[in-house]
């Protein structure tokens, strides 16, 4: 194959957006996504949303979001661990993707029913995110973009401060190209559970991937070998309590559960650990994935009774369903008698519940329990009784690799002239912990858009 | 009136992921009704099933489908079920599983049609009338037809009864009817939530091509139907009766109508020749093409018949014409054209169910 000007590594959100961008600025572009063609577009293809600053209403979103704002919600999520010029610059560009991602094929809705909270800050995207990387390979195509799929890069030749050669995979041959311009946008390692268990212990091995099986982290650990410069450690990612029956990849949207605040959730010696009613779910239910996590054998499991089932949102598996606790416990692999004391216990905590109310912080809560429940404390008591197993589900690891204000990578203390990096793969260099919902695919259309320009910059030039 | 449980099944579980999901719901009308249930009766899918048009955007945009173990494939179930419910609603229901998916029952009906004029043409007793009528008399005419028309309104009648109280849509209001008709009239929905269109027959490219062809065939349809009334009208109630010259009702609209209906029905197979058939319900693409071939060809038969009306053939071309007219109509309660008649009922029943919400 002849060397295209810029290749870019991934096939998801980031790689497009720096595709079409390097592209529309009259460069040769190559998009290598080791995925095939059905599964292309990574984590993009599960995503809904993006966060997006606006001043008064803009697209499907409703009056105003600042950029003081947006930045007090990140730095309130990530305890202040942010880079706050990357940040701003991430926010305030933010702005003007949404009109860029229409013209070049995206469609919004509104806020998707039962989402009412993010009217304001998110833009739904119509169809979802694999709407989303659809309409983009259809404009990027249309540009001229080459795309080869089942494409697994392997290797960058680094020559002191350049990329001089990649060499890839497809079809169990290995080809090589010699790029003027590289973008990596090949997202977190999260599928490589070998990895995940180095660096979380073996415990990792029980953990679900909530999205694609690609994203390995195999063009990440070969730059980091070779001393590019990295952000962020491999114990950080971004894991939620999702259905255990979910399958160990691609399950998506549809395994989370919203009903943890008004249920008890007890580990597999049917002991509770943790208040279930902290907070509203959607901004706790990212805490138990690392809660779930520390218990024996990485599982919880949620006792609900037949007057909350229809508070939350219905999930893709029906919750196994019992008469007495005693059958509930039998179905659910729980020890009977520790079940039947911990829920008897929990009733007798339980006070006046006649200010329950299923979408505000009520204060009804249990006195004398360890740990406590501080909000929707009901008693357990109305059969029949629901359970539904939680595991914990990785969204994408943190660590990446460190890039400027232009998306450029480094190694010492020297860019490497022909290399940027977007999307997932630097979100690290932003956000150091904790996430905040839609900035994920606001990080990859931002950076994305720099990276491609930047490389064609570079390689109209030379 | 049991419909096939497999069919309800595999919808049910499909639908069940989409309402977990919701990343459809501003494609087209079926997400918000299906959003706003938890569990789904027979009656709701049913019902879901004839919101849908089968533009294939959910398919397209869905991160579940094949070969992922959650094999969604919303277009195809949705279709499945629908196809079930106008085989299981029909009356006579046997005939409804005779024609809906068997394009070659529906051409022997088509040429036993044309078979059936010749006859009546040779045999029946002109007395001696006009143009048509010197081959065929007004009274035959008459005689063949009303019941032929009125036989398809009165099965039809029965079936969507049968739908209705299915979908358990509560009592019926004229003021949603009048809503159903507006949307239908611009095929809101075929647009798209986004107005970009369908996505037919070019994977996930969105165009209007199939918009566009369903609207043609549609008016086309309505524009023929209109000339016949027109002729009707002014032969019982001005006492004008048939020839007419081009610049006449009956011809102005007939001519427009059937050349419409011409390029709309031989664009629709087009497209349904490319479209990938996986999405559409099951073994059912036999008898739309030969449906959609029904049609086109009545429309196309009229305007043969239109034009060589003056020479020696056109006894022949007349017998013809009338033959797959009469095809038509007959069958009607059973082929695909019965679907704007539900589509009708399930934007009605719809539009009741949003009406119920807000009030
Ligand atoms: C279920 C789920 C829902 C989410 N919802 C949202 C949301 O609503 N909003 C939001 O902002 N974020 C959301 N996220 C996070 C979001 O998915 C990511 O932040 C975003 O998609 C990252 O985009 P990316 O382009 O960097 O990576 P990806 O979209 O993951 O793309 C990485 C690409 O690299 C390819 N690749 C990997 N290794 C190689 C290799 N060696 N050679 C070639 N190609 C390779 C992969 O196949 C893939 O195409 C969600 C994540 C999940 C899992
Ligand atoms: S069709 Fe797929 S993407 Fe659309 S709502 Fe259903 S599950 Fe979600
Ligand atoms: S095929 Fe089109 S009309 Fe049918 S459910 Fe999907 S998006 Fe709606």
């Amino acid at each position: 194959m002849t060397s295209p000007d810029i290749a870019i590594i991934g096939g998801g959100n980031a790689a497009l957006c720096a595709a079409i961008t390097a592209a529309e600025a009259g460069a040769r572009v190559l998009i290598l996504e080791t995925a095939p063609k059905p599964y292309r577009g990574g984590n993009s293809r599960h995503t809904r949303n993006f966060r997006c600053m606006h001043h008064g209403p803009l697209g499907p979103l409703v009056d105003s979001y600042t950029e003081d704002e947006y930045l007090a919600d990140l730095m309130k999520v990530t305890g202040g661990k942010t880079d706050e010029t990357l940040a701003r610059l991430a926010i305030r560009t933010s702005e003007e993707c949404l009109p860029w991602m229409e013209a070049h094929g995206v469609r919004f809705q509104p806020s998707l029913s039962g989402t009412l909270s993010l009217a304001r800050t998110n833009a739904f995207f119509l169809g979802g995110g694999k709407s989303l990387v659809n309409a983009y390979y259809r404009t990027a195509e249309a540009l001229g973009v080459a795309v080869e799929y089942e494409a697994a890069v392997t290797h960058l030749e680094l020559d002191g401060d350049r990329v001089v050669r990649i060499d890839y995979t497809q079809h169990g041959e290995t080809q090589s190209i010699t790029p003027k311009s590289v973008v990596v946008a090949s997202g977190g390692f999260q599928a490589d559970t070998d990895w995940l268990a180095r660096a979380w212990g073996p415990a990792a091995k029980n953990f679900l991937i909530r999205g694609t099986p690609y994203n390995r982290g195999v063009v990440l650990a070969d730059l980091l070998d070779q001393g590019v410069e990295q952000v962020g450690d491999p114990t950080q990612c971004h894991a939620v309590a999702i259905d255990g029956r979910a399958p160990k990849f691609d399950g998506g949207i549809v395994t989370r559960l919203d009903c943890v605040p008004f249920s008890i959730v007890v580990n597999k010696d049917a002991q509770r650990f943790y208040d279930e009613g902290e907070d509203v779910w959607p901004k706790r239910y990212a805490i138990w994935g690392r809660l779930v996590a520390a218990q024996p054998d990485q599982v919880g499991y949620v006792i609900i009774d037949a007057k909350s089932l229809e508070l939350f949102m219905p999930s893709v598996f029906p919750p196994i369903k019992a008469d007495t606790l005693e059958e509930l416990a039998a179905r659910m692999g729980l020890p009977a008698d520790a079940l039947i004391e911990t829920v008897t216990r929990f009733n007798a905590a339980c006070g006046d519940t006649s200010g329950f109310h299923p979408t505000e912080l009520d204060g009804v809560a249990t006195t004398g329990l360890e740990p406590p429940k501080t909000n929707w404390a009901r008693p357990i008591t109305q059969s029949p009784f629901y359970g539904y197993s939680l595991r914990t589900g990785v969204t994408f690891t943190y660590l990446g690799l460190k890039v400027d204000e232009s998306a450029q990578c480094a190694i010492g203390n020297r860019l490497i002239t022909n290399l940027w990096a977007a999307g997932e793969t630097m979100a690290g260099s932003i956000l150091g912990q904790g996430y905040l919902a839609g900035f994920g695919m606001t990080i990859g259309t931002v950076f994305g858009r720099i990276a491609g320009k930047e490389a064609a910059a570079h390689a109209n030039a030379n | 009136m049991q419909m096939q449980t497999d069919l309800l099944e595999e919808a049910r579980r499909q639908a069940e992921i989409c309402n977990a999901c919701r990343y459809c719901e501003g494609y087209c009308s079926v997400f918000p009704a299906l959003h706003a249930e938890r569990a789904f009766s027979d009656g709701n899918l049913t019902q879901l099933a004839n919101l849908c048009h089968n533009c294939r955007g959910c398919s397209y945009a869905c991160q579940y489908t094949a070969p992922h173990e959650f094999n969604l494939n919303l277009p195809q179930a949705l279709a499945n079920v629908r196809q079930d419910s106008w085989e299981s609603f029909a009356f006579p229901r046997a005939a409804g599983q005779a024609f809906q998916k068997h394009g070659v029952r529906i051409a022997v009906a088509t040429v036993i049609g044309f078979a059936l004029l010749f006859w009546a043409i040779h045999a029946l007793p002109t007395a001696g009338g006009d143009g048509f009528y010197a081959a065929l008399s007004h009274n035959a005419m008459v005689a063949i037809f009303l019941p032929a028309f009125l036989f398809p309104l009165v099965s039809i009648a029965i079936s969507l009864r049968r739908y209705w109280r299915h979908i358990d849509a509560g009592p019926f209001r004229p003021a949603h009817l009048v809503a159903a008709f507006g949307q239908a009239a611009n095929m809101r929905n075929l647009k798209g939530g986004h107005g970009d269109g369908c996505n037919f027959e070019d994977e996930d490219r969105f165009s209007h091509a199939r918009r566009r062809a369903h609207q043609a065939v549609m008016y086309g349809f309505l524009l023929c139907f209109a000339s016949t009334s027109a002729g009707t009208i002014l032969h019982y109630v001005f006492d004008m009766p048939a020839p007419y010259g081009f610049w006449s009702l009956p011809k102005l609209l007939g001519v427009s109508g059937g050349l419409l209906l011409v390029v709309g029905c031989a664009e629709m197979i087009r497209l349904k020749l490319r479209a990938d058939p996986e999405l559409g319900a099951t073994g059912a693409f036999g008898g739309e093409v030969a449906f959609v071939g029904l049609l086109g060809f009545v429309g196309l038969s009229g305007l043969v018949l239109y034009a060589l009306g003056q020479t020696a053939m056109m006894p022949a071309l007349l017998a013809i014409h009338l033959g797959a007219v009469l095809a038509f109509f007959l069958l009607t309660p059973f082929t695909k054209m019965a679907h704007g008649f539900y589509r009708l009922a399930a934007l009605t029943a719809e539009a009741g169910r949003k009406a119920r919400v807000a009030g």
